[in-house]
Formats: structure tokens, C-alpha cells, sequence
């Protein structure tokens, strides 16, 4: 199924159609019953692998697709790049480590943690530098958020583009953080008076730096250490990132070694060059850093197309705010001229993504599905030609428009835009 | 008043300078407090409380601390000029960026594209669109070259940045020499034109309206695109050109 350079949807399509029809069904085969009842499997028999055999468990073998994946033409090297989460093989609201979509300015950077070292300096009482296992000394927190770059669905704002929702909305993931309250390690400095903004500093070849206000970072940013209960992949920052609740991926510095403090945002290349949002009449905006209400149904999507005909359809999706909570998710199926209130199941934590389902009994007929999300401060999610209507179509940053799938009579689906 | 109202009154004051009511929440009802997903559970603490962590040292904080803001705090003594930035910029930036800068493949275009912010595809430059020279010299001291990042001393950072600006017409004199002395003297002809986050103004925010849930549309919708006209998806049979309209960032 696995083409050599990402996936080969035309053919994930016909395998997965052809499933549908024969092995995923439970049905009877003509003589006397199904196969995989009837007779004795390799694995009714002979002996697995031990114990050891995996001490780090990966996915069974049948689920070698799902992984991340690229678009290659999108950017000239690889090591400043992304790839995407692959959202329609996944349920739940919790993104496993190995699956958080990458993007990088410089590549992985390998850092030996005891080699590693987090300084706090500028308008502090004291400068300080921490060695990893100082960190590890504050008290701790555990944290569920979510992480969006802010260029997801970046590629649609022209129209449909990308068949998949792994790459219209794969750059956003979400776990468990354990780590400590930027506050602490701030306090444990000493603020002077004229505190205003923090520099959160990478120590990967790009450096990376974003300014953010001093309030963000004393109400609910950690300097994270651990993923999921393990600690940081290296393509997410090992061993420290920064954690910025409901705010850009972008200001999540990885690998991070340094935080100054200063009065004064320092207008860096990631909040001027990039990260700013140009309009229609040529002004941008800037330090956009909320990220706005949006959903979006997985499956199925054009790379999960209904592979079981009509009857029982389980339609699902994400939501998520960097307001708080999701307060509901509405479903359509016509295009978005009448909606359905779907049931939200799992934990709703805030700034965390939520699942959504709507369990339809599909007729066969083509759909127009979409999904709307609401959050708990009533902000709705708005289509894509609002959006366009009031920011023109260059801004390539926080696209958070309605996304509509078109699954056709024979469960195939695609990326369209509807009038 | 909600923990986010609060959050947005200490920013207005902060940002005021870039008058940056920002914060989406908090703008309509006011909600409850967090609950365990919000800050510190811990009381404020005096500095050095913990006893962790050592003084960094003054060499430390140096050799660190390389971050230069637009009045030009942090920039470090030495000169350049735009005949040394031209030399150096063939031999190190070139290769990916383009005699000119006008980038080689899809390496980032840095000169050029003056008026063009609000054309079909604009093309975002140091010169069109960039407000601050200081961002220049601090990228390129902290990043650049891609790969051999932290290679080039304060006066090659110093000729290249001049030779940008000659590039993008800022500066047309040859001869002209960068220095800390002049640096901050210098502006960028965008600068003028950022303005604050204000999304939650639109249109769609601002109507605060319930989202409507039948009979939307007075017609049936139609399609009106589809993905497989423009199909750039991976390992699609277009897919090979790259022929994508689209960009990360
Ligand atoms: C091997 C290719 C390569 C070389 C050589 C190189 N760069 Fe770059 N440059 C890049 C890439 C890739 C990026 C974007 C990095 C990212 O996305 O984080 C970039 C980004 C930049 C930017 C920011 C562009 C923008 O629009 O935000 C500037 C300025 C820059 N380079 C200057 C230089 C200078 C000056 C040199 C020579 C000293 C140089 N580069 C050498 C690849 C290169």
C-alpha cells in the first residue's frame, strides 16, 4: 500500500474498497462459514515472541501506514521543513509521540541532556543557569494541550488543494506535558519591575526565538520535559521545551537553552519576516498568536474513504480552541444547510483537542460533510470565504475555516469547497 | 472578572505600545476560573527561594545573549560595507539565495518585490516587507549560513547586511559602510505597516451570532472546487511538477 514517496491514495483506495467487500466483512463465506473462523490460524498455534523480544513496543506490523508524512515540494530542504500528523488513522483526543507532525529550521538537533543547560537572563535579580536535573527539582505539573502551526490548512486559503486531512490539518498534535510552571523558574530569577516580554531561545543551529508577553508566560506556560509520560522525542525538543497553551506552535521553542527577559518585544525574523499576517491591502498583522476555534471530521476524509457501503457511519472529528474548551461541534451533511449537534466523547480540557462523533445511518447518496466548532467563549468557527472575505488570501497563517469533504456513492472522498 | 479578562487588561497595558488587544477570550462571556489546566499551583515564591540553579556568569551571558532589538540595543561593535557584503555573499550566501537574492529554487527570496504586498503573489523581502533592519543582523548572526551557522565575525554580519540593503534599495552607494554607529538611523520601507491583532473585529467574530442549523442556504450548495483540478497531494499523478500554489510560512 505504501507507495516510495508518500502515499499512494489511488491505491489505498482500491485496497481499501476491496477490504470492505471480502476480509474486513464478518459474513459468511458460501461453505459453511468464514474462513477466519473455520480454520486454525498461525497465531491459534505457534508462539509468539517473548517478552523482551520489543522492550520498546512499536505498532503491530498491519499498521505500517500509519505514519507521517510530506509534501515534498513544499519547502527546499528538508531539515527546514514539515511533515503531518496523520489525523485519520487516529481517534481519541491523544496524539501518540511518534505521530506529532515535525517542523523544523535547522533539523533535528541531538542534545545530550547533561550536556544541556537553561539560562535566565535580562531584567532579572539574579542570572541563572540550570542544569537538567535542577529542573527536574521544582515542583511539577501535568498538562494536556494542544500544539497547532500556525500555517495549518496555510495551503488551502486559495482553495482545495491537498486531498487529505492529513495535509490540510495534520500540523497540530496533542499530549500530556509534565514539566514546571515558567513562573516558578522565572520567580526563582527574580522579575525587576520592568519585566514586560520573555525570549524563549533554541540551542538547534536555527536559534529559534519568539517574543512573548510577560503575562502569558507567568499564567499558564510550562518548560516541559516529558511527552505522554516519556521523555521529549528529539523532534520535539529533547530534553526541554516551552509550552504555550492555545498560542502557535511556532513560540513553543524546542530544545530550549534560554529566556531573557527584557522590556521590549525583540521583533524577531519568526514574529516579522514570517509569522505575520498579510492582508488584502497589504498591511499584516502581527503577534498574532491565538489560535482560533477550529474542527475538523477525520474520518472519513479523502485518505479514509467508507469502505463498508451504506448503513452504520460513524463520522468523526477534532475540535479545538486556544480560548479553553470546545462547548459543541455541529455536523452537516449537505453542505452546511442543515446542521446536527454531535456528541462530544472523552475528556473536554481546555486548550486540548476534543473528539467529536455523529453516528449517521448513510442512505449511499453522495455527502457534503463539514464540521463546526463552537467554543466556550461562543466563538464560532467561520467558513473559508468569511475568512477570505475579511483577510483576502495571502495571509498563509491561522486558517481555521470550515473544511468540507465530499464523499461520493462510492465512499471515496475528496477536498472540495462548496457554494 | 474571568481569569482571561484579567490576562487581556495587564496585556492591553503591556503591549500598549502596539495597542494589541489580542487575546480572543474573554471578550464575551465571562467564564470560570480554569480549572486544574491553568498556571501555577503554587503560591508566589521569593527570588532564590528553591536554591536551585547557579549564577551564570558574565562570559556565559555573553556568549549567549546575541539577540539585537530595532533601536539597536545588543548590536555589537564593528563595521562593514556593501562592496565587502557583495564579496561575501557570493561565496556563502549565493548558492541558495542567488547573486541577487533572488533565491535559487525554493530557497528564500531576499531582495526584491517592492510593491508587491498586494498583488495575486506577493513577494515578501527584507525590502518589501520586512519592518526591522536589526531582525537581519541578529538571523543571519544567530542562523546563517544554513549549516554552518555562528561562522561569520560581527564585520561580515555587518558587510552582508549592508549588501541586503543595497540589494533592496535602501542604500545605493556602493561605498556605503554599516556600523553599529548609523544602524539604528536606518528604516525599513514597511515598517509602517503592521498593525495590531484585531481578528476578533471580523465580521464573523463580531456578529456573535448562534450559528444557524437549517435551511442555511436558501438553494441546495454546490461544489465549486475540487482538490483533484489542482492535485498536489503526495503521490498523486501531478504531484510530480510540485506544481503547489501554496507555502508553510
Ligand atoms: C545552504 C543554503 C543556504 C545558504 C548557503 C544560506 N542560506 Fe540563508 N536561508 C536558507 C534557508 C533554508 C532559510 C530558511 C530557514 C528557515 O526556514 O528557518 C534561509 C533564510 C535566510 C534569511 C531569512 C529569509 C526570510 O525571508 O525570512 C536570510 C536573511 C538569510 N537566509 C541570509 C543568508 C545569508 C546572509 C547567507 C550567507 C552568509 C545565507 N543566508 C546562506 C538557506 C541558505
Amino acid at each position: 500500500m505504501q507507495a516510495k514517496k508518500g502515499i499512494n491514495r489511488r491505491g489505498l483506495l482500491t485496497a481499501g474498497l476491496a477490504m470492505g467487500g471480502a476480509a474486513l466483512s464478518a459474513r459468511a463465506a458460501s461453505a459453511g462459514g468464514d474462513p477466519a473462523i473455520l480454520e486454525v490460524q498461525d497465531w491459534n498455534r505457534y508462539l509468539g515472541d517473548g517478552v523482551q523480544a520489543r522492550p520498546y513496543g512499536t505498532p503491530s506490523q498491519f499498521e505500517a501506514h500509519v505514519v507521517r508524512r510530506d509534501v515534498e515540494w513544499l519547502t527546499a530542504s528538508t531539515e527546514s521543513s514539515v511533515n503531518f500528523t496523520p489525523l485519520h488513522d487516529l481517534d481519541g483526543i491523544i496524539t501518540p509521540n511518534g505521530l506529532c507532525f515535525e517542523r523544523h529550521h535547522a533539523g533535528i538537533a541531538e542534545i545530550d541532556p547533561a550536556q544541556h543547560r537553561l539560562m535566565i537572563n535580562g531584567l532579572v535579580e539574579k542570572p541563572l543557569v540550570f542544569t537538567m536535573q535542577d529542573l527536574m527539582r521544582f515542583p511539577r505539573v501535568n498538562r494536556v494541550y494542544f500544539l497547532e502551526c500556525a500555517a495549518n490548512s496555510g495551503m488551502e486559503w486559495r482553495g482545495s488543494q491537498l486531498n487529505g486531512c492529513q495535509y490540510t490539518h495534520g500540523m497540530v498534535h496533542c499530549v500530556m506535558y509534565t514539566g514546571v510552571p515558567l513562573k516558578t523558574v522565572l520567580e526563582e530569577a527574580g522579575l525587576k519591575t520592568n519585566a514586560r516580554w520573555v525570549l524563549p531561545e533554541g540551542a538547534d543551529a536555527a536559534m529559534m526565538t519568539r517574543s512573548v508577553p510577560i503575562e502569558k508566560a507567568l499564567d499558564d506556560c510550562l518548560i516541559a520535559f516529558k511527552m505522554n509520560g516519556e521523555a521529549l522525542r528529539p523532534e520535539q525538543g529533547y530534553p526541554l521545551r516551552l509550552v504555550v497553551p492555545g498560542w502557535e506552535g511556532n513560540m513553543w521553542v524546542k530544545w530550549l537553552r534560554r529566556i531573557e527577559v527584557g522590556d521590549q518585544p525583540w521583533q524577531q525574523r519568526e514574529e516579522t519576516s514570517k509569522y505575520t499576517d498579510l492582508l488584502a491591502n497589504g498591511t499584516a498583522r502581527r503577534f498574532t498568536w491565538l489560535m482560533e476555534v477550529k474542527s475538523v471530521i477525520t474520518s472519513p476524509s479523502p485518505q479514509l474513504p467508507v469502505a463498508h457501503g451504506k448503513g452504520p457511519l460513524v463520522i468523526s472529528g477534532l475540535a479545538w480552541s486556544g480560548n479553553g474548551t470546545i462547548k459543541r461541534v455541529d455536523v452537516t451533511t449537505d453542505g452546511g444547510r442543515n446542521w446536527k449537534t454531535a456528541r462530544l466523547d472523552g475528556p473536554s480540557l481546555p486548550k486540548a483537542l476534543h473528539r467529536f462523533y455523529l453516528d449517521i445511518d448513510w442512505d449511499g447518496s453522495e455527502l457534503l460533510i463539514q464540521s463546526r466548532a463552537m467554543d466556550e467563549h461562543g466563538f464560532v468557527q467561520p467558513t473559508k470565504d468569511e475568512l477570505r472575505l475579511a483577510r483576502g488570501e495571502n495571509s498563509i497563517y491561522h486558517n481555521n475555516g470550515i473544511q468540507t469533504w465530499h464523499v461520493k456513492a462510492d465512499g471515496t472522498v475528496e477536498n472540495v469547497e462548496v457554494a | 472578572m474571568s481569569k482571561s479578562l484579567k490576562l487581556a487588561a495587564a496585556l492591553a497595558v503591556t503591549v500598549a505600545a502596539f495597542a494589541a488587544p489580542f487575546l480572543l477570550a474573554g471578550q464575551r462571556t465571562a467564564v470560570a476560573e480554569e480549572p486544574a489546566a491553568a498556571g501555577a499551583p503554587f503560591a508566589p515564591h521569593q527570588p532564590g527561594a528553591f536554591g536551585l540553579g547557579r549564577e551564570a556568569t558574565p562570559e556565559e551571558v555573553a556568549a549567549w545573549d546575541i539577540d539585537i532589538r530595532p533601536d539597536g540595543t545588543g548590536l555589537p561593535e564593528g563595521r562593514g560595507t556593501v562592496a565587502e557584503g557583495d564579496e561575501l555573499f557570493q561565496e556563502q550566501c549565493a548558492v541558495c539565495h542567488g547573486v541577487f537574492g533572488e533565491g535559487a529554487g525554493r530557497y528564500p527570496v531576499l531582495a526584491g518585490g517592492l510593491d508587491s504586498l498586494t498583488n495575486e503573489r506577493p513577494e515578501k523581502t527584507i525590502g518589501s516587507y520586512w519592518p526591522y533592519l536589526s531582525t537581519v543582523y541578529d538571523y543571519i548572526r544567530r542562523a546563517m549560513p544554513f549549516g554552518n551557522a555562528h561562522s561569520l565575525s560581527d564585520d561580515q554580519i555587518y558587510a552582508l547586511t549592508a549588501y541586503l540593503l543595497y540589494l533592496n534599495d535602501v542604500v545605493t552607494d556602493e561605498e556605503f559602510e554599516l556600523s553599529k554607529a548609523n544602524f539604528a538611523d536606518i528604516h525599513l520601507p514597511n515598517e509602517g505597516n503592521f498593525i495590531p491583532d484585531d481578528r476578533q473585529e471580523e465580521a464573523h467574530y463580531a456578529a456573535d451570532a448562534e450559528p444557524c442549523m437549517s435551511a442555511c442556504t436558501p438553494e441546495p450548495v454546490k461544489i465549486v472546487m475540487h482538490a483533484r483540478i489542482l492535485d498536489v497531494t503526495p503521490g498523486s499523478i501531478d504531484d510530480e511538477e510540485g506544481a503547489g500554489a501554496g507555502s508553510v510560512d
